[in-house]
């Protein structure tokens, strides 16, 4: 038996959710469908598409060239990923120890650099790591080098500005999971016999999983799809998936090719929320 | 026995806050230097060659003007974006949180797309659609752009201010004769104005900082400050762009200090009246 | 139906369902003006689905809801002439004391000056006078809902309904909002519907109780009328503690019953039950006593088992030999009574209520 059905008012449910629905669908789903739809049509002669069927554009990709910058680009977003965790992860449980009020404080200290804005602090390292910067003096001056090294338009330097501009997003999320834990669990656990090394294996580190993984998701894609930290560090002269997918839609103008290698992104996005699902919730999915 | 425990506590104590101390350097170095090179006696930064405050008078005598159309069209830009995601994503939040509708997953699902999915792919598929039904770039597609990102975290903000309680506290004001338009007004926005604010402010923040939907889907014309940033990059930033940036800083930092300034007065002055309140309900009952 | 003609809140025929849950089953209940109701029974009865349908949060899915006279079904709850004190206070947070209680009187446009008048009464009413200025979160869980309660009856509502409104509070402040509760009804001679899942506070409070199970009221009576004559066993069992004996009745001369039990032969008064028929007898432990002598009509007999001290009274536990445990209460000791002692076990035939086995009595 099931209940019958009565109408209620439909207003303030259209007033409230319409807007933000109509909008998603508008500019989310909609330019998603159709990115996905050009990446299988052909380039046009003077740039734009010729809507005829095609797979060029992913054959493409398997070129040695454009493979290779693929790989290079996850290659560095695996690092740049690895080390905010490593980096991240005892300064995000340094903070959380703290008390709610000093915690806010740290919190706060965290945020005001990202107020800033974020092209001129990756030109500030490009400032220090000039051949005749400070770093460069000083590590002549300490007899380290012999003469100058060269940093700037280099790997080492795009990592570095990676590794600054994502750290504290990294940070956030896995301070708030590492906040959630109970002090108690964590006595419970030493009181039932764990050491510290162990409590923080078999309690800490799964409790806090879910901040764990929402830092990789935050750290991993973006850094996979940056194109202005390259430029500003990488003087153009290093390519990453982001400079080439920006370059089809400037100068080079072959938007089937953007848009494979946009589709390649959103696949491995796609791939990394599964992983998180199959973990843990997405609601619980800490963004901010 | 217990002094070797203390000991250890110490010494545990003092390395992870010079740990914490190196990571708040690595963010707090590019900012100095920022700073620094605002005082930089050179017509371009590449390296420091003496001090001078040259570059602040140099910005506010308006010598250069593309620089500070950039920042007004930036400002524009922002407030723009931050009222549209604001309303658009209060309204959200409240909604989606509240009523259950076919395909609310499949929103809350897009909701996360804009979050996670690389900037650079979300901007590109845009521009696509634009250039393909022709709407002409500029203000109005930049400001759609920074919207589209700004409006998720507006209601992951919001969903998560709205308790349990504010369901019940919108029926106690109904109860209590208020119509929902009066209850909207009176209730439901004032209890959750804290994450209004935090929404308000993060969307600002996401806004002026973004350079590459503010890149892909702008008209050849007029660029943001940070676009602005980006191009002239490769021939070298003038010292007077640090000065507009850290003054910028300074701008946000002042404008938090005066809000948390403000809100430690306020907190004093609802415990003076609580004392006076006390000692009138002692008096009351004396 | 009759209608009386003093009900001011009638459900007729009310069904609610969530999805394929049926929550509320055909409830029929008219509540008379002034009077102290409550709705009572443990978790997931439909209590306050009840009570949310009749403040407009919930609508019926089927059936008929009156208050004074008027078909609400179709109403906002602010175009309702009820008012609801909610379980976790639900004070604005953003306002004061004042603009709390003012919230009704301000959405209704009264004159200022008016409005200032009523709050100060009502915080004199609930004894919060001297608070205007404070916000709910500097208030205690008690001082809150004396907010709560007042600004809900600064619109003169012609019902207050009363959803668990002391549950959060600790067991003696409990105790002491009953009392003030009641005179505060008593004095402003409001009808209160009242919900609750416990019963001493219902036996405290309430002119008439509605006892609920799984959708259905089984039973609607002053408190001592249930107390004494629940119809079933359930309201026997959930009203007080209760002696509940199975058996079959063996005789039926008038009134008197003998009933067949697997401990020996017990006694019971009703009417209507016939030779042969299982049934079961509620005692009250106030009731149930023991002797080392047989009674007449009575041949059970139980080991005592154990002593409970409980304030004033003292319980005593006695095993029956079919394992079952039943329990007498008194103020004073019994000396003569030690653990492992035999008795005879007994009742006044008039104080134990036989009720039928064959499914659940409505009223």
């Amino acid at each position: 038996m099931t209940a019958p059905k009565k109408r209620r008012n439909p207003l303030p449910a259209i007033a409230q959710a319409g807007p933000v629905s109509v909008w998603m669908v508008l500019f989310v789903t909609v330019p998603m469908l159709f990115i996905i739809y050009i990446s299988f049509m052909s380039r046009g002669t003077f740039g734009g598409v010729e809507y005829t069927p095609t797979l060029t554009s992913y054959e493409t990709l398997a070129d040695v060239t454009y493979f290779a910058v693929i790989l290079k680009s996850l290659q560095v977003a695996v690092v740049t990923t690895a080390v905010c965790l490593l980096l991240g992860y005892p300064f995000a449980y340094y903070i959380a120890r703290k008390s709610a009020d000093v915690a806010s404080r740290l919190i706060m200290l965290l945020m005001i650099p990202l107020w800033t804005n974020s092209l001129m602090r990756l030109n500030a390292w490009m400032l220090l790591f000039q051949t005749n910067g400070p770093v460069n003096k000083a590590l002549l001056a300490l007899g380290i080098v012999q003469s100058p090294v060269k940093f700037i338009y280099t790997d080492g330097l795009v990592l570095l500005g990676l590794i600054t501009n994502f750290l504290p997003f990294a940070v956030l999320p896995m301070y708030s999971s590492i906040e959630k834990l109970q002090k108690a669990m964590l006595e419970a656990s030493a009181d039932l016999g764990a050491t510290p090394a162990t409590t923080f294996r078999k309690v800490t580190l799964p409790l806090t999983f879910p901040g764990i993984f929402s830092a990789i998701i935050l750290t991993f894609i973006p850094a996979l799809g940056t194109y202005t930290i390259t430029d500003m560090l990488g003087g153009g002269k290093v390519l990453y998936i982001g400079n080439i997918i920006k370059n089809q839609f400037g100068t080079i103008r072959n938007w089937p090719l953007g848009a494979a290698l946009s589709v390649l992104l959103l696949l491995i996005t796609a791939l990394l929320i599964f992983l998180y699902s199959r973990f843990a919730k997405i609601e619980d999915m800490e963004v901010l | 026995m217990k002094n070797k425990k203390l000991l250890r506590q110490r010494r545990n104590a003092f390395w992870s806050a010079l740990y914490a101390a190196v990571i708040y350097a690595l963010f707090y170095i590019p900012v100095l230097v920022m700073i620094q090179f605002s005082f930089n006696d050179a017509k371009r930064n590449y390296s420091w060659e003496g001090f001078t405050t040259q570059w602040y008078g140099k910005l506010f005598s308006f010598g250069n003007h593309d620089l500070w159309e950039s920042l007004v069209y930036s400002l524009a830009i922002a407030v723009a974006a931050t009222v549209i995601s604001v309303v658009v994503g209060v309204l959200g939040g409240i909604g989606l949180k509240k009523f259950e509708f076919r395909g609310k997953k499949f929103i809350n699902l897009m909701l996360y797309v804009p979050i996670v999915v690389p900037e650079i792919v979300l901007a590109v598929s845009m521009l696509i659609i634009f250039m393909t039904v022709g709407i002409r770039l500029g203000m109005g597609t930049i400001v759609i752009g920074h919207c589209t990102f700004c409006i998720p975290y507006a209601v992951v903000t919001i969903k998560g201010r709205i308790s349990g309680d504010n369901e019940t506290l919108q029926e106690a004001s109904m109860d209590l004769g208020a119509n929902r338009v009066q209850t909207f007004w009176r209730v439901t926005i004032p209890s959750i104005m804290p994450g209004i604010l935090s929404a308000a402010f993060l969307s600002f923040t996401l806004s002026i900082d973004d350079v590459i939907m503010s890149n892909m889907l702008a008209s050849a014309r007029q660029s943001t400050l940070p676009v602005l940033i980006l191009s002239v990059n490769r021939t070298g930033i003038t010292p007077d762009i640090n000065a507009l940036t850290t003054l910028m800083v300074l701008v946000m930092v002042a404008g938090m200090l005066v809000m948390s300034g403000l809100q430690r007065l306020r907190r004093k002055r609802e415990a003076r009246e609580m004392a006076e309140a006390e000692q009138r309900i002692s008096t009351l009952r004396g | 139906m009759i209608v009386l003609a003093d009900s001011i809140v009638s459900l007729r025929h009310v069904d609610k369902w969530y999805g394929g849950n049926h929550v509320v089953k055909d409830m029929n209940l008219e509540i008379r003006s002034g009077e102290f109701l409550t709705l009572l029974g443990p978790s997931g009865c439909g209590k306050t689905t009840t009570l949310r349908m009749i403040a407009g949060f919930e609508d019926a899915t089927t059936g008929i809801i009156e208050v004074q006279g008027q078909r609400v079904e179709e109403k906002e709850p602010y175009q309702r002439d009820v008012n609801t004190v909610f379980q976790n206070y639900s004070l604005f947070p953003h306002m004061t004391v004042y603009d709390n209680v003012a919230y009704g009187p301000t959405i209704k446009k009264w004159p200022k000056a008016q409005i200032k008048e009523q709050v100060t009464k009502m915080l004199e009413l609930v004894q919060m006078a001297g608070y205007e200025k404070r916000k709910p979160d500097a208030l205690s869980g008690g001082q809150k809902q004396r907010v709560a309660i007042a600004r809900a009856l600064i619109n003169n509502p012609r019902v207050l309904l009363l959803d668990e409104p002391l549950g959060a509070l600790d067991l003696k402040l409990r105790k002491q909002m009953q009392i003030e509760l009641k005179r505060l009804q008593r004095k402003l001679g409001i009808t209160f519907v009242y919900v609750t899942h416990d019963q001493e506070e219902a036996m405290t409070m309430s002119d008439r109780i509605a006892v609920m199970k799984d959708g259905v009221i089984l039973q609607i009576d002053a408190p001592l009328e249930i107390y004494d004559h629940p119809n079933c066993r359930f309201v026997a069992d959930f009203i007080g503690e209760s002696n509940v004996i199975e058996g079959t009745v063996v005789s039926a001369e008038g009134s008197l019953l003998s009933v067949e039990t697997d401990g020996g032969l017990v006694r019971t008064r009703g009417e209507g039950f016939a030779v042969g028929e299982r049934i079961c007898i509620s005692v009250r432990p106030e009731y149930l006593a023991v002797s080392a002598a047989p009674v007449e009509g009575f041949t059970m007999r139980g080991r005592v088992k154990d002593f409970i001290y409980m304030g004033t009274v003292i319980k005593t536990s006695l095993d029956l030999p079919g394992g079952q445990e039943v329990k007498f209460s008194r103020f004073e000791p019994d000396p003569t009574l030690r653990e492992g002692d035999e008795r005879f076990i007994y009742w006044p035939e008039n104080k134990s209520v036989p009720i039928r086995l064959t499914g659940e009595v409505s009223p």
